[in-house]
This record gives C-alpha cells, structure tokens and sequence, in this order.
C-alpha cells in the first residue's frame, strides 16, 4: 500500500518543503510585525506572536520617522500609486500596439527593428542611468513622479512589444484580411478585432509591469526627488534611520505594507497570469 | 448587379535580383458578369497569389485589372466591393453571429435598423436564424463556414472571393456546402472567383474552370471543354478521377484510318500527323474485352459502388478502365482492351500540347 504510493508522497514532501522555505519569510515578517518590543526581544523568531498588537502597522503608515520626517511611510506610498499606476497602462498600451504593428502590419525592416527592441530587455539597466538622467534633465522632469512615469515606460516598452507581439502572432492573418475587406482601417481592426481578443496577455502584462515597477529600487532611488521617492526607497530610508532601539516591528510592518499592493493584484488577477502565459491566441 | 472582372497581364514577382520568384507570368482572364470562375491547380500554382490580388491584399508587379470596368490597382481592399469567404473562415472570434454578419455594414456606417434587417434576411438565406447570439467558438465547421458565407453575401457585393472554402470539412459536410454554394451562386447572381486545388470541386461549381500551373495559365473553358479537350497532358491529368491514361507510341499513318503503335499493341483509330504521340484516354471510354489482341493482366480492381475500376498491367504502363459493377475479374488474370468511339485526346510527345486530328 505504502511503497504504491510512495512517488507521491515523495512529490508532495518535496513540494511542501519547498513551499515552507519559500512562505518561511513571509510568515517571519507577518509574525513579527504583530509582536511587541518584549517579545522581539525574547529573540524567538519563529514564535507566534502572543497577541494581535496593529501598533507597529499604525506606526510604520503614518508616524514612522525617517531622518526628521516622521510621517511614515504614507507619503512614499501614494508616490509609488501615482507613479505605477499610469506608468502600467501606458507602458502596457504602448506595448500592445508596438505588437499589433510588429505582427500583423509588417514592413520593410519590421523583424529587424523588433530584434533591437529584443536587445532592451535583456539590457542592464545599471547602462543607461547617466545618459537617463541627462534626458530627464534636459526634459525638465528631474526628481519628479512624472520623470519616473516616463523612465518606467521606456524601461518597460521592450518587455510589453515582446509579450503582445508573441501573442498576436499566433493570431491568424486572415482575421486581419478579413476585417480589411470589411472595411475596418488601422486603428478600427485593433479595437474592434484585436484588443477583445487580448484579455490573457492584457493581464499577464499588467500584472508583470505592475510587480516590476512597484518593486523598482533602482530607478526609484536614482531619479526621484525629496518629494518623489516611491515606497521602495522610503522603506530602505526608514529601516535604515539609526536610532537608539531598532523597531523590527515597525520594520517588518512597513516591508508588508510595501509588499501588500503586488500580492493583492497577483491574488486577483493571478489566474489569468497563468493562463495568459500557457494559452496562444483564442482560436476562430 | 453582376459585374464583370477582366484580368490582363497580371505579373507578381516575390522577393528580388538573384532571389526573385515569378509567381504569376502574365496571367489573363475575363469573367463575364454572373459567371463562377473556378482558379484550380496544385499548392504554389499562384492561384492564391492571383485571388489575394483581385482581393487587394496583395498588389500585382504588373497588369490590369478591372472590376465591372473600374481599375481597381492602387485600391484599397475595402473600396473595391468585394466579398471573400477565407480557408480558415476567419470569423472575429469575440463577436457573435451577428456582429460577425453585420460588421461590414457597420464599418459603412448602415444604420442599424437596416443591418438588423439584412442581418436576418442573410440569416434566413442560409438557415442559421438560431446561431445568431452565438460566439463562433460554438458552432460546428459547418455552421461557421455558413456564417462566413453570410458575412461575404450581407454586403451584396460586386465580386465573390472564395479561398478554399471546403477544404477544412469533412467530406460529407463537403458535398452539402458545396451544393449550398451553388444554390446560393444561382439565387444571387452575384460574379464569383473560387480557389481550390480539388478538381471535383472546380467541376461541379464552375460555370468556367481555369486550371493553373507553375504561375501559367494552362487552360480556360467550360467544366466540359476541359474534361473532354484538356489543351496539354498537365490539364489532361489533373481534370477528372482516375486519371487519363496516358499511351506513348507512334502514329504510322494519319488521317481518318489511321494507326498508332505502341508497346505491346496497336490501333486502328483517327491519328494526327505521322510521327512520335501520346494517345489520352479515359477510364470510361477503355474497356476491358476477353477477345481483343491488346493484351493486359489485371492489377488492381477497384470498387466504388456504382462503377469498378480495373488497372490493367500492359507493356506500356498501368492503364485504368472503368467497368460495370461485379465485373467477375481478379488480380492476376489476363485480359485484352479496346477502346470505344472516337474519345481520343492526342498530345504532342515532348510539349506536351493537345494535337487535333
């Protein structure tokens, strides 16, 4: 009986203890973030937390102080909304008709132009810091959301034309054929035909725009200003704030609080990100 | 109103200098105002390749062409009223049948009141009135290359396009639509090009058939002429199931007794000139005869219910003969063959070129 299903408990062991070291993080800086100082400092790390205490995640949104400013992380939180969320739709938008083009109306030097692209998203982007910040100086958008909206929609451009190309490739082109002998133009076929057919890598790249653009450090510490800085860099200022007793509580707290909005939008739209990744086009 | 397509010197010529392919060489045609013109021959013929043109989707390196005597070069697909029903139907997948019906009208900005009209007009045409809410996912081959008909016939076009329309149903599905689509061309009367590589298909739709080869146009004519007249032993070949036998030999005299020699035998029939010839037969005008002094030895007999077809081993190659039903013959026994009546066709040896008597 037992050496009959031997495989499978072997598989599900080996899964389960993977998804134990891989939830373990998680599950630290959810537990820690409801102790109090005292039970921090029993220095049990794994320990359930004795009591539900939300103070430290009052802390960390409004109070927390980094440096002199002590309005806690509230500020970088809107910054990173106010950025992420235009930063996604127009990189995913931009994306779907760099894609539309680059598969169903080819032109001279299409493919090649698509390779370049390619290049972008397996550039470092460490490279382009100086001369970015020469042109958003230039642009006058320095320090500002707006210049790291736009840093965003460059930096993601590449990695949205590859997802939306690949998918409308597998589009077949007689659609489009079709749709022109019925008199739809351009922009009518893509809104009309196209774009209802999306739905799959619409999500996948919302969702994988939104994570990367969240989450971004590198930009968010390189380009923003005193009153532009997304939640990633507060949140590294703030756990960096040297004083006399270190809240891990509060730490904790504010890295959940950061981490929050991604795991909420992977939570919704998660089953379509899989879909979007294993289904082609939807079939005539 | 009908409208008539006239087809001139229509080259196309893919990629260029060294790598250059001539698809079409100098292609024309005319099709005359309610005609179904059949385009047929093998895969890379360019039959494809001239359809997509009358179509606008590709355009021509050279040529005419004029659609109810309006140049139509240089115009856009939509502009050109014309209708295509595609192989893979191409229906807008997000869209139900309706929508899929009525999108062309609406791109011309009918108002919907008279699309909602003609959307069940077209409906009722072809008995899809119950589809009609329905996304194309839903509906069986048959049912979406009626909707794909429907979509092509809402506009009341000028033109017809067909691109192998049957090719991806099974063959009964096959039989039926293919009767729908004549009835349909009969009831509309609307000029129709269809595409297909199967020659049953060009036979029993055509009012005209032009069969197609390596970019050339081989032949034009009638379902008839070019079964009983095929112009070349390619034509000969690829109209008509089983395949013409084909007889190399010598014609020794011509003229009306003449007599043509080959391996293994000889005839006594009307012969073009003296010299080397390929005599095209028929299965159905070859018969299979105990006394003749051609001899042969059964191969093959084949039953297709109605007739039977037996493949008569002879000295110059395996030739076919249709034979009643039950015909009391098995492989292995020998056999003599004659012909009937004056069914002859005659090509030349090496162009290939039909010969007359």
């Amino acid at each position: 009986m037992i050496a009959k299903h031997l495989p499978r408990i072997l598989i599900y062991s080996i899964l389960l203890v993977a998804a134990c070291l891989f939830l373990a993080p998680l599950y630290v800086m959810l537990a820690t973030s409801f102790k109090d100082a005292d039970q921090i400092r029993a220095g049990n790390l794994m320990s359930l937390p004795t009591s539900i205490n939300f103070e430290s995640w009052k802390l960390a949104w409004s109070t927390a102080c980094t440096g002199v400013d002590c309005r806690g992380l509230r500020p970088y939180f809107w910054n990173s909304v106010s950025m992420a969320v235009p930063a996604v739709l127009i990189s995913t938008a931009w994306g779907a008709v760099n894609g539309y083009v680059l598969s169903m109306w080819k032109f001279r030097g299409s493919d090649v132009l698509f390779g370049f692209m390619l290049f972008g998203v397996f550039m470092p982007f460490q490279v382009v810091l100086l001369p970015m910040s020469q042109v958003l100086g230039f642009l006058g958008l320095s320090s500002s959301v707006a210049g790291l909206v736009l840093v965003h929609c460059l930096a993601g451009m590449a990695g949205t034309t590859l997802f939306f190309r690949n998918y409308y490739t597998a589009i077949p082109r007689e659609l489009v054929n079709a749709a022109r002998m019925d008199g739809a133009g351009f922009w009518l076929i893509f809104y009309r035909i196209v774009i209802p057919m999306s739905t799959p890598i619409m999500m996948v790249t919302l969702i994988w725009q939104f994570t990367n653009i969240w989450n971004d450090f590198l930009f968010g510490v390189a380009f923003s200003g005193a009153d532009s800085k997304p939640i990633t860099v507060g949140l590294n200022n703030m756990a960096n704030t040297s004083s006399s007793v270190k809240s891990y509580n509060v730490d904790m707290a504010a890295a959940v609080i950061a981490g929050l909005p991604t795991m909420l939008v992977y939570v919704l739209a998660g089953q379509y990100f899989v879909k979007g990744l294993t289904a082609g086009a939807v079939k005539g | 109103m009908a409208a008539s397509l006239h087809i001139a010197g229509i080259r196309k010529v893919f990629g260029k200098g060294a790598k250059a392919v001539e698809v079409l060489k100098r292609i024309d045609i005319d099709v005359l105002p309610g005609e179904f013109l059949i385009l047929v021959g093998p895969s890379g013929c360019g039959k494809s390749t001239l359809l997509n043109i009358i179509a606008g989707l590709e355009e021509p390196t050279e040529g005419e062409l004029l659609i109810a005597g309006r140049n139509v070069i240089g115009i856009a697909p939509a502009q050109r009223d014309i209708a295509m029903v595609f192989q893979s139907y191409a229906l807008y997948p997000t869209m139900n049948v309706a929508d899929n019906i009525g999108f062309a009208l609406e791109m011309r900005k009918v108002p919907k009141e008279v699309r909602t009209k003609r959307i069940a007009e077209v409906a009722a045409m072809l008995q899809i009135e119950h589809l009609l809410d329905r996304r194309p996912s839903q509906l069986s081959g048959g049912q979406r290359q009626r909707v794909a008909m429907g979509r092509a016939l809402a506009r009341d076009p000028q033109l017809f396009l067909f691109d192998e329309p049957l090719s991806n149903l099974d063959a009964k599905l096959r039989v039926e639509m293919r009767a729908e689509i004549k009835r349909l061309h009969h009831v509309s009367g609307i000029t129709s090009v269809y595409v297909t590589h199967d020659q049953i298909e060009a036979m029993t739709l055509g009012s005209r058939i032009a069969v197609m080869k390596d970019g050339i146009l081989q032949q034009i004519g009638t379902p008839d002429e070019v079964y009983t007249r095929p112009s070349n032993t390619y034509v000969a070949s690829f109209i008509g199931s089983p395949t013409m036998n084909m007889i190399k030999g010598r014609v020794e005299v011509a003229g009306e007794n003449g007599r043509f020699v080959f391996e293994g035998g000889s005839l006594t029939l009307p012969c073009p000139a003296v010299g080397e010839a390929i005599l095209g037969l028929r299965a159905e005008h070859l018969h299979v005869a105990a006394e003749s002094s051609w001899r042969g030895v059964v191969h093959l007999v084949e039953p297709t219910g109605a007739d039977t077809y037996v493949v008569v081993r002879t000295p110059a190659g395996d030739l076919t003969s249709r034979t009643k039903p039950h015909a009391p013959l098995k492989e292995g026994d020998p056999i003599g063959l004659e012909i009937s009546g004056k069914h002859t066709n005659w090509f030349h040896c090496t162009t290939g070129l039909r010969l007359e008597v």
